[in-house]
């Protein structure tokens, strides 16, 4: 899974909190008591196993590509990329495949180490804070080759802060309302193309005894989800943009009306999303508990049985303000290349190379759940809401990238998923609080 | 005496070599060879170094780092930021006074029913019942059991939809149903039930242990003089198991402290689960990492770790003096 906040390898960041908490383990120590001491000792262990990728070599008869895609559908897709490359140019790749929780969260001492040559990471804000770092290699050379091979909007996205271009996309998928056709036609339900619509179709879903709107936020990011749709609806993408680099201030009445709209759809989310994995909710949306959930397209890998995945559609978030319906949530993953592999011709090859059809079919091929960003990539295949995703990215005028990949990691995780959890739990907001919080984590970088 | 046989015997005991005594000033007996002075200073020296680069350089580096902004990157990065990461986490950080809360509530639990419960099931073993080793076993196994197993276990038991104690409450699949993990006014409390199932094993082998070394004939004594059986517990064998009182009690302290696994496991110290150790980790660890607010939590919690050390140190210290 392409996830930032996945709770699934919790063990593994347990493990590595153990060297990170130095007081902890001096409570042991000094208190001496051998039990304690002896139950820290596992944990100490499995850090020292811990996978820190090592690379090797910049020659360019080959390059080294580190790869967080650590699932099992993934990683296969891309070694059937990196095995098309080798075929093509005969040039050797030798992949580092890291568990993604700890790609991720070992991110910043990977780039200050020794990186791979290029490596898979997500557009938006968590670009481009590296790149404005200095601790990736610019590609507007290979942008050059490939540029025709993306919209605007995409090409937006692989941008640094300095103008010049650092990534190149791999695949992305949306987010919208995803619903059970067969329900819907049994109810009479109709697709509501403005958020009042919504509503109205929400209470009607309540009066029926369904609950209108699935909704899941045990791991926190869910709800980031309705915030970043609320908020470019009513204020527009470029707002999200700046919103989440905190050029724009949180304690102001733009923000505050977020929240009050939100608040209108509070009543008919699912009341039990604090207690719910994203998974938990699309089950119930499969057991046609709750009308329509809103999730990013990776839900349909949920939906084992055939028959229910071919009843599955979806819809763009309905219109709220002026701002129409012109930006889509759809978080794109690619490459990017490190400053140690920007010496490296044959990495720059490799990336060039991934941003042709040819090498996003041969992703596709294995991984058919996310779509393909480069233009020409084979469609024969897509199933009817595989093609309804690809149209409603290639229509966006806007992309954005999720909340916890347009902002600062730091004010996703430590801010907002708390404040998002109380705002489930009561409906109210401070977003005083939340530019006060933002002020300080922001200076810190 | 072949050499290696000399080696063998404990110093103190050793014929002096060669004859030769050498006195000190004050007359007193100097018995240690210069080959002894080099392998204890060895035997010290590398566990002090050790101590210090892995627990003290950090604590002193944690100190230092709670009075900066840093993001972690490059050293040329770190700014001073005097007090501020303080006055962010008292009056700006919201979690920060919840997990301060539920850290006492958590001392308080397990002081008074975690620990209890463990005292009891050592003092009931102790009994010499039949099958005790199997329940000892039994009652220490969930301290043995690795995180992922124990939010598995307790999953099953709290789950809203079809967990166990839904099913026994009669509430399972309806809107009455707990959610026991999600909702905020409750789950702090399921948390604490399911740290009370692994304290209360520890503090039973403590205790079992404690119990087998008092001396049997202090009971008869007291047996004698007429004492029931709960006046001859507290009044004789409970006094008598001092050191290891003392001992439970600062791992109670220590324990409410750095409670940490179980509420990582369920939904990673949010939402009603707030902890101070939780917080450490979400500031320090990972790409979200806050490393000035990180440090300046982790200076909170070791500034409250330090009571129960201190108080622990000075009894053990201060009776080695006496002695």
């Amino acid at each position: 899974m392409r996830l930032f906040f996945k709770g699934e390898n919790m063990a593994s960041q347990f493990d590595a909190s153990a060297t990170a908490f130095p007081s902890r383990r001096s409570i042991l120590k000094t208190v001496g008591v051998g039990a304690a001491g002896l139950a820290g000792i596992p944990f100490l262990a499995a850090c020292t196993g811990g996978s820190a990728p090592s690379a090797s070599g910049s020659d360019s008869p080959g390059l080294t590509f580190g790869s967080g895609s650590s699932d099992d559908v993934p990683k296969r897709a891309y070694q059937a990329v990196t095995d098309a490359f080798t075929a093509k140019t005969g040039k050797k790749v030798t992949t580092n495949v890291v568990p993604h929780n700890d790609f991720q969260n070992k991110i910043n001492s990977y780039l200050q180490g020794s990186p791979d040559d290029t490596f898979t990471w997500f557009a938006g804000y968590r670009m481009q804070y590296y790149a404005g770092k200095g601790l990736l290699a610019p590609i507007d050379d290979v942008w050059e080759t490939i540029g025709g091979n993306y919209s605007d909007a995409l090409k937006k996205a692989s941008t640094g802060p300095d103008g010049k271009m650092y990534f190149v996309p791999n695949y992305n998928y949306p987010w919208g309302f995803f619903y059970r056709k067969s329900l819907w036609a049994e109810k009479g339900y109709e697709v509501p193309e403005t958020f009042d619509a919504l509503k109205t179709l929400a209470a009607k879903m309540q009066a029926d005894g369904i609950i209108p709107i699935g909704f899941a936020d045990k791991d926190g990011w869910p709800a980031m989800g309705t915030f970043d749709y609320i908020n470019m609806r009513l204020n527009g993408y470029q707002f999200h943009v700046d919103l989440c680099s905190h050029k724009e201030s949180w304690d102001q009445q733009k923000v505050s009306a977020v929240f009050d709209t939100w608040s209108a759809l509070l009543p008919f989310q699912d009341p039990a999303a604090l207690g719910q994995t994203w998974q938990d909710a699309a089950k119930a949306l499969e057991a046609k508990k709750t009308g329509m959930y809103l999730l990013g397209s990776f839900v349909t890998q949920q939906f084992t049985d055939p028959a229910v995945l071919a009843d599955i559609d979806f819809f763009a978030f309905p219109e709220i303000a002026m701002e129409g319906r012109d930006a889509v949530e759809a978080p794109i993953d690619g490459l990017l290349l490190s400053k140690k592999g920007g010496e490296n011709k044959t990495a720059r090859d490799f990336m060039a190379f991934l941003g042709t059809a040819e090498a996003q079919n041969a992703y596709a091929a294995v991984d058919a759940s996310n779509i393909a960003t480069a233009k020409g990539t084979d469609t024969s295949k897509f199933s009817p809401l595989n093609k309804k995703c690809a149209d409603t990215i290639a229509d966006a005028k806007y992309i954005s990238q999720f909340f916890d990949r347009d902002a600062l990691p730091a004010m996703a995780n430590n801010v907002m998923i708390p404040a998002l959890q109380s705002f489930i739990k009561d409906g109210k907001m401070d977003v005083k609080n939340l530019e006060a919080q933002a002020k300080t984590l922001y200076a810190a970088q | 005496m072949s050499s290696i046989a000399q080696e063998l015997i404990p110093p103190e005991a050793r014929e002096p070599r060669g004859g030769r005594i050498r006195r000190t000033k004050g007359g007193r007996v100097r018995r240690l060879s210069r080959r002894d002075k080099v392998v204890l200073s060895l035997m010290v020296g590398i566990p002090t170094l050790i101590e210090l680069a892995m627990v003290w350089l950090p604590m002193l580096m944690s100190v230092g780092l709670s009075f900066t902004r840093w993001n972690g990157l490059d050293l040329g990065d770190i700014r001073p930021a005097g007090g501020e990461n303080y006055q962010f986490i008292s009056q700006d950080y919201p979690p920060f006074w919840p997990a301060v809360q539920h850290n006492m509530l958590w001392l308080l639990f397990l002081a008074l029913i975690a620990t209890p419960l463990g005292l009891l099931l050592a003092v009931l073993l102790d009994q010499n019942i039949r099958g005790s080793k199997i329940y000892q076993s039994i009652f220490f196994a969930p301290v043995m059991l690795s995180l992922a197993l124990i939010g598995i276990i307790w999953q099953l038991f709290y789950q809203r939809d079809n967990g166990l104690l839904n099913f026994l409450l009669g509430t399972a699949g309806t809107p009455q149903a707990v959610d026991w993990f999600g909702d905020s006014s409750v789950n702090i409390w399921a948390a604490m039930i399911a740290a009370t199932w692994r304290h209360a094993g520890y503090v039973m082998l403590l205790y079992l242990a404690g119990l087998k070394g008092v001396d049997p004939s202090l009971k008869e004594a007291a047996a004698i003089d007429g004492a029931s059986a709960v006046q001859t517990f507290f009044r004789v064998v409970f006094p008598a198991m001092r050191p290891i009182n003392i001992v439970i009690v600062v791992i109670t302290i220590i324990e409410s402290l750095r409670a940490f696994d179980v509420v990582y496991v369920i939904n990673r110290g949010t939402n009603g689960l707030e902890m101070l150790s939780a917080l450490v980790i979400q500031n320090l660890v990972g790409e979200g990492q806050v490393i000035g607010v990180g440090s300046a939590l982790a200076v909170v919690l070791l500034v409250i770790s330090l009571v129960p050390i201190v108080f622990y140190l000075s009894r053990t210290f201060g009776k080695e003096n006496k002695a």
